[in-house]
C-alpha cells in the first residue's frame, strides 16, 4: 500500500475515532497529534543524521507564531484563513529550520546539541524584543465548527479533527521523504561522512535539509497546538517541552514514525495521569509533585533505556536498512530490539 | 562614562563566573571527551546543598565546602554509576542519559524544596565601592574574582605542572596508550568528572547570591552562557574559555545595561553563531574542526 | 624460572579464532622473536598478553603468577610492558612529558628524574629535544621515545610490535642495538615481534614463528637464521 494512502487511512481512523471521546480527552487527543507531527520530525532527524536538536519547541513556536499572524491577518473564509496559516507556519519553520540546519552541518554531537538548546534559552528573549507579543504572546484566531457540521460536533473534536489532518499532512512527505532517495543519502551520511563524500553525496547540504525536512512538521505542529489552544506563549515551547519532544522520539525509538506517534501521547497523556494522581496526595506535596513528577519519572526512563540499550539507535538504522515496509508500531515491533 | 565603567567592572566580575564554568565544561571535555549537559542540574544540586548546611549550621563558608564536596561527589557518581556504561565513540547516548539526569534532579528538587526562590546571602557586601564618586566592583564582586582566579590557577597547575594532571591529560588524550603506561584511565576519568563538577559548583556558588535566589533553575542560563563561552573559546582550550568568558561577560553587562535585559541571551546567541560562521574551530583552538 | 606463559589461549573476533590454543613458554632473560607473515596473529598476541583484547580460553602467567583477570595497567604495574605498533607516542605532549608517563607509577619524584636522566643518556638524540611537541618527531625518534618511555618503568618482560617497521636501515640496527645491550645488561626478558626477519634474528636467540593463530615452528635463533630450508619452510625467503 502506497504511503498516501496509508496516511489517508489513518487519518480517517482517527478522525472516527474523535467521535468516542468527550471533549478533554479530544482536546488531549489534538496536543498529542501536534506533537507527534514535531516528534516524527525530531527521531527522523535524530534517527537518521545522528544531529540531535534539543530546542524543536523553538521551531513548533516559529510554526505557532506564523500560523497566528498569519491566520489572523487574513480576512476572509475559514478555509482560506487556516491554509493561509498553515503555510506561513510551514515557511517560518523552515526557514528557521534550515538556517539551523547550515550552522549545524559544521557542527557536530554536542556543539550542534548546544547551539539548539541556546535557541531554547533564547525564545523569550526573542518574544520580547521582536514583535512577538513579549510573555503574552499572541493569539491565534478561534475556528469555529463550520455551519453544516455545528449541530453534529463540538468545538473540541472539530479542532482535533483539524490538528489530525495537519499532522496527516505535516508527516506524510517526511516518510515518503524518508524512505526515497533522501533517507538513503542521509544514512549514507550517518554512516561515514568521507565515504559518503567520496560517492558523490555532500554530507554539508544532506544535514542541512535533512533539519529543515525536520522543521517544517515541527512547525506544522506548532500550528496545529494554536488550533487547539487559540495562542502561542514563549512559556508554552520552553526548554521542558523540548526536553519532552526528546523523550517522546527516543522512547518510541529513534527513527521510527509509528514509535514518534507512541511517543508522543506518551507526553501528552502521561503527564496528566501523573498530575491526576499527584492531587490525591497531601496538599503541599502534592503541588511540588505536580508537574514534576512526571518529569523526574521520564528521565529516570530516557536514563534507563539508553543505558540498557544504548545501541537502540543503531540497531533500528539496521532494520531500516533493511528497508522493511513502513509499519504502524504494533507492541510487538516497539518492543522488538 | 561612569555608567560605562560601572558595567564594565559588573561584566568583569560575572565573566569571571562565567569563564569558570566554561573551564568546568572544558575540563570534562579534554578528561573525557564528553560535554556534560547536566552540568547545571548537578551545580545546581550541590548549590542546594550548601544552601542546606548554611541555613543549619549558620556558616557561609561551611556551605562553600559543602557545595564543592557535594559536586565532586555528583560528578564521580555520574562518570561511575552512568557514563562508564556507555559505549565510547557515540556521543549521542551520553547526551540523552545527561537530559535524563537533568530532568531527574531538577524534578527532584523541586520536588524536595519547593520552586520557591530562596535568598542566598553572601558573605561580603554587595554594595559597590565608589571610586571618585563611581560606584565600581563590591566587595563581593572582589571576592568572585579572587575565588575564581585562584581556582582557574589551581587547575592549570594541576593539569600542566604535576605528575597527576599529566595522566589526567595523557588519559583524555590517548587512553590505550596511557594504560599500557600505567595509568588507571577509568580513574582518571571519575577524578576529571569530579573536579568538573566542583568547579561548576563553584562558579554556581559565587553566582547565585547576586541573583533573585535559589531555585531549580537557577543554573539555567549560566550554562547555555558558559556552553556558549565555551564553544566560542574552542572547547579545548582553558585559555579560550577564559578570554571568551570574560569577553562575554563585559558584552551580557553591556547590553544589558544600554540595551535591555532580555536582550542579552540575544547578544550571546549572535556572537556564538557568528564565531562558528567564521571559525568553527572556535578562536583559540586547535587546527582540528569543530568536529567532536 | 618462566618469565611469561600463556596456555591454551584462544582469541577471536566472532568466527574463526585469530590466535587457537597458543601455549608459549618465555624464560627469564630470554630474547625471542616472534616471527610470521601478515595477520599471522603476531600483534594480536601481544594484545591478548596486555589484555587489550579479551580472550575466548586460556590462561597467561607473569613469572608464575596468574594475569588472566587483570585489566591492562594492573599487567603493567606487575612488570609488564609493550611498546605497540605504530605511532603510540601521544603527541599533544612534549618529549619529556611522554617520557616521564611511563615511570610515574614506578619512581618517586627524585628516583624519576634520574631514570629518566638515564634514557636520555642511552638516547642522546631524545635529549637535545626534550621540550618538543610529540607531533614534532620523526618516525624514528618517535620509535626511539616509545622504546625509551616503556623502559623507564624498569619492565620485567618487554614486549615489542613491529619497532622498525617504517625506519630506515640505520635506525632500526640502532633501536636493535639498544634493545639488545640494555636486555643483556640487565636481563630484561623480550619478546620481539617483527617483519625484519633478518634483524629480529640477530637480536634473540629464539625464534617462535606464528601460522594462522599457532605455533607452526620453535627453533633457536640461529638455526633459524642460518637453515634455508627452514627459513623458505616457515617464512617464506
Amino acid at each position: 500500500m502506497s504511503t498516501p494512502l496509508r496516511a489517508l487511512l489513518l487519518t480517517v481512523l482517527a478522525i472516527g475515532g474523535t467521535f468516542g471521546l468527550d471533549p478533554f480527552r479530544n482536546y488531549q487527543l489534538a496536543t498529542a497529534a501536534a506533537c507527534f507531527a514535531a516528534v516524527a520530525g525530531l527521531t527522523v532527524l535524530v534517527g537518521l543524521t545522528g544531529q540531535l536538536s534539543l530546542g524543536h519547541a523553538v521551531l513548533m513556536a516559529a510554526g505557532g507564531y506564523g500560523f497566528a499572524s498569519a491566520a489572523s491577518a487574513v480576512d476572509g473564509p475559514w478555509p482560506v484563513a487556516l491554509l493561509a496559516g498553515l503555510v506561513a507556519a510551514a515557511a517560518a519553520s523552515g526557514a528557521l529550520g534550515l538556517l539551523l540546519g547550515a550552522a549545524a552541518a559544521r557542527l557536530r554531537g554536542p556543539y550542534l546539541a548546544g547551539l539548539t538548546l541556546a535557541l531554547v534559552i533564547a525564545l523569550p528573549a526573542a518574544a520580547n524584543t521582536l514583535p512577538l507579543g513579549g510573555d503574552q504572546g499572541v493569539r491565534a484566531p478561534f475556528l469555529p465548527v463550520p455551519e453544516p457540521l455545528a449541530a453534529l460536533i463540538a468545538v473540541e473534536q472539530w479542532h482535533a479533527w483539524l490538528a489530525i489532518a495537519t499532522a496527516a499532512v505535516a508527516v506524510t512527505p517526511l516518510v515518503m521523504l524518508r524512505n526515497g532517495r533522501a533517507g538513503l543519502r542521509m544514512r549514507a551520511v550517518l554512516d561515514d561522512e568521507t565515504a559518503s563524500r567520496l560517492s558523490g553525496v555532500d554530507p554539508g547540504p544532506v544535514k542541512a535539509g535533512a533539519f529543515a525536512a525536520s522543521a517544517v512538521p515541527a512547525g506544522l505542529g506548532g500550528a496545529a497546538l494554536a488550533i487547539a489552544t487559540q495562542q502561542v506563549t514563549p512559556g508554552g515551547y520552553g526548554l521542558g517541552f523540548s526536553l519532552l519532544l526528546v523523550v517522546a522520539a527516543v522512547a518510541g525509538g529513534l527513527g521510527s514514525i509509528g514509535g514518534a506517534a507512541i511517543g508522543a501521547v506518551l507526553v501528552t497523556v502521561l503527564p496528566w495521569g501523573l498530575d491526576e494522581l499527584a492531587a490525591l496526595a497531601p496538599d503541599g506535596l502534592g503541588r511540588r509533585l505536580d508537574g514534576n513528577l512526571a518529569v523526574l519519572l521520564f528521565g529516570a526512563g530516557l536514563i534507563a533505556l539508553t543505558t540498557a540499550w544504548p545501541g537502540g539507535a543503531a540497531r533500528l538504522l539496521d532494520r531500516l536498512r533493511a528497508a522493511r515496509p513502513l509499519r504502524l508500531a504494533t507492541p510487538s515491533t516497539t518492543t522488538e530490539r | 562614562m561612569d555608567r560605562f565603567v560601572f558595567l564594565a567592572a559588573a561584566g568583569l566580575a560575572r565573566g569571571a563566573v562565567l569563564a569558570l564554568f566554561a573551564l568546568s565544561l572544558v575540563i570534562v571535555w579534554r578528561t573525557a571527551r564528553a560535554v556534560n549537559f547536566a552540568q547545571a542540574a548537578m551545580a545546581a544540586a550541590a548549590v542546594y546543598a550548601a544552601f542546606a548546611v548554611t541555613a543549619a549550621t549558620g556558616s557561609y563558608w561551611a556551605g562553600l565546602a559543602t557545595g564543592l564536596a557535594a559536586g565532586a561527589l555528583l560528578g564521580a557518581g555520574a562518570e561511575r554509576g552512568l557514563m562508564r556504561r556507555l559505549p565510547a565513540h557515540a556521543p549521542l547516548p551520553g547526551i540523552i542519559v545527561a537530559i535524563g539526569l537533568v530532568m531527574v534532579l531538577q524534578a527532584g528538587l523541586a520536588i524536595a524544596f519547593g520552586p520557591e526562590h530562596r535568598p542566598m546571602h553572601p558573605p561580603f557586601s554587595q554594595r559597590p565601592f565608589l571610586i571618585g564618586g563611581v560606584p565600581v566592583l563590591s566587595p563581593y564582586d572582589l571576592f568572585t574574582l579572587a575565588a575564581a582566579a585562584a581556582v582557574m590557577a589551581a587547575l592549570a597547575l594541576l593539569f600542566n605542572r604535576t605528575p597527576l594532571g599529566l595522566q589526567l591529560r595523557a588519559a583524555a588524550f590517548a587512553p590505550e596508550t596511557a594504560r599500557l603506561l600505567g595509568v588507571r584511565v577509568p580513574r582518571m576519568a571519575t577524578l576529571g568528572w569530579a573536579l568538573s563538577v566542583a568547579a561548576a559548583s563553584l562558579a554556581a556558588l559565587l553566582l547565585v547570591p547576586t541573583e533573585l535566589g535559589l531555585n531549580p533553575h537557577a543554573v539555567d542560563l549560566l550554562f547555555v552562557n558558559a556552553f556558549a563561552v565555551a564553544v566560542i573559546g574552542g572547547l579545548d582550550s582553558p585559555a579560550g574559555a577564559l578570554l571568551a568568558g570574560i569577553g562575554t561577560g563585559l558584552l551580557v553587562s553591556l547590553v544589558t545595561g544600554y540595551v535591555s535585559a532580555s536582550a542579552a541571551p540575544l547578544a550571546v546567541l549572535a556572537l556564538m553563531t557568528l564565531v562558528l560562521l567564521v571559525r568553527p574551530g572556535g578562536l583559540l583552538a586547535p587546527k582540528e574542526a569543530r568536529t567532536a | 624460572m618462566s618469565a611469561l606463559a600463556c596456555e591454551g589461549l584462544t582469541v577471536g573476533y566472532g568466527g574463526a579464532p585469530v590466535i587457537d590454543a597458543l601455549d608459549l613458554d618465555i624464560a627469564e632473560g630470554a630474547v625471542v622473536a616472534l616471527l610470521g607473515a601478515n595477520g599471522a596473529g603476531k600483534t594480536t598476541l601481544l594484545r591478548a598478553l596486555t589484555g587489550l583484547v579479551p580472550l575466548r580460553t586460556g590462561r597467561i602467567a607473569l613469572h608464575g603468577r596468574d594475569l588472566t583477570a587483570e585489566s591492562t595497567e594492573d599487567r603493567v604495574r606487575s612488570g609488564l610492558a609493550l611498546v605497540p605498533e605504530g605511532r603510540s607516542v601521544v603527541v599533544e605532549l612534549t618529549v619529556d612529558e611522554n617520557l616521564r608517563l611511563g615511570g610515574l607509577w614506578r619512581h618517586r619524584r627524585k628516583a624519576l628524574d634520574a631514570a629518566a636522566e638515564d634514557m636520555y643518556a642511552l638516547f642522546p638524540a631524545l635529549d637535545r629535544r626534550r621540550r618538543a611537541p610529540g607531533h614534532t618527531l620523526s618516525g624514528g625518534e618517535r620509535q626511539m621515545l616509545a622504546l625509551a618511555r616503556a623502559l623507564l618503568a624498569r619492565p620485567r618482560v618487554l614486549l615489542l610490535d613491529e619497532p622498525s617497521l617504517g625506519l630506515a636501515p640505520k635506525a632500526t640496527a640502532q633501536l636493535l642495538g639498544v634493545l639488545r645491550a640494555t636486555a643483556a645488561r640487565t636481563g630484561l626478558t623480550v619478546l620481539l615481534a617483527e617483519q625484519n626477519v633478518t634483524g629480529a634474528l640477530s637480536v634473540a636467540d629464539r625464534g617462535v614463528v606464528l601460522s594462522l593463530g599457532a605455533v607452526a615452528a620453535d627453533r633457536p635463533a640461529a638455526d633459524l637464521a642460518a637453515d634455508p630450508a627452514l627459513r623458505h619452510a616457515y617464512l617464506g625467503f
